[in-house]
């Protein structure tokens, strides 16, 4: 088994940033068009995570022109250039799919306020 | 060189390709074989080299299997494949063959001893059907008619029915190598092959083309 683990490991990447369900963030992701690569932002909020070790997986919703959008991105692809937490969210459970049926203000989550002193 | 080699099955998992994409793999363990014998068309008729794969316990060799190993002055191996080659030259008895004589890109052919399933019905071991679960259906997962009455009062040769299913030998073709890894003897194949983990398999390349 540990050959396995060591297959995996190798393709792990410890340099995102740390966020959880709930939170607003913006994905760079790379997108290859043509030969020429450019990196597009989607920016949502983190619905869930999903697996562990390189199977692990995030999903991100966000609205766009009034209809839904979710993309499910592998936490450790190469196609992500970086996660950017814009904001941490309170949520009180892990898979947030109750956003699903809300539309309007009432979809929001309510943005953690972080005291300067403990700001990162 | 004689693009075959012989493995351990160690599982499967995913990886990300070149333009980012996950892959599902599976991991096999191939440390070097060796050749044990080289079979040559004016002895046999047909040129072949002999390899050997695994460790195995001296006291669990017959007399001529010990024999055999001697002649050919290796050590002995648990599992044995012949693979037919076009030229034996350039092969010698106890010639090591590593992962590195398969490439990155290349479709295989991976042989191993399917997972047993024990006595299967026809649902499972042939893909019959099966009759409706609910609605007054007395007709579930049963075969259904085996043949005509009195004539020809037998059931035909080979008729699909019930049976063992599994632990036989399989090859499935055309898998892809995704990755060789030189150092570590690791051969990363894309998707399933056939057995359990911790089985033996044998890779060679897919000769016929499609």
């Amino acid at each position: 088994m540990s050959s396995i683990s060591k297959v995996e490991d190798a393709q792990l990447r410890d340099d995102l940033a740390q966020f959880r369900p709930g939170d607003m963030v913006k994905v760079h992701v790379k997108v290859k068009e043509g030969g020429k690569e450019r990196v597009q932002i989607f920016q949502g909020t983190v619905i869930r995570r999903q697996g562990s070790g390189v199977k692990e997986t995030f999903t991100v919703r966000k609205v766009s022109f009034g209809v839904g959008v979710e993309r499910t991105f592998p936490v450790h692809s190469p196609n992500i250039e970086k996660v950017e937490v814009v904001s941490h969210g309170v949520v009180r459970r892990a898979r947030l799919y109750y956003l699903r049926e809300r539309v309007g203000k009432k979809a929001r989550v309510r943005a953690k306020i972080l005291k300067k002193n403990n700001a990162e | 060189m004689v693009k075959a080699i012989f493995g351990t099955k160690l599982g499967m998992t995913q990886v990300f390709d070149a333009s980012g994409d996950v892959v599902p793999v599976t991991v096999v363990k191939a440390e070097p074989c060796v050749i044990t014998q080289l079979k040559s068309k004016d002895k046999d008729g047909y040129d072949a080299v002999q390899i050997g794969y695994g460790e195995v316990k001296e006291r669990k060799l017959t007399s001529p299997r010990k024999g055999h190993f001697q002649k050919a002055g290796v050590k002995a191996t648990r599992y044995l494949a012949e693979i037919r080659v076009e030229e034996l030259n350039g092969y010698e008895l106890g010639q090591e063959i590593k992962v590195s004589v398969l490439e990155e890109g290349e479709s295989v052919k991976v042989t191993g001893v399917s997972r047993g399933k024990g006595f299967a019905g026809v649902v499972k071991r042939y893909g019959f059907h099966g009759g409706p679960g609910t609605h007054g259906s007395m007709f579930h997962r049963a075969p259904g008619s085996i043949g005509a009455s009195s004539f020809p009062s037998r059931v035909d040769k080979g008729k699909r029915l019930p049976g063992r299913m599994g632990g036989q030998r399989v090859t499935t073709r055309g898998s892809k190598v995704v990755r060789v890894d030189q150092e570590k003897n690791l051969i990363l194949l894309k998707g399933s092959t056939p057995g359990p983990k911790g089985g033996w398999v044998l890779i060679q390349e897919d000769r016929k083309k499609r």
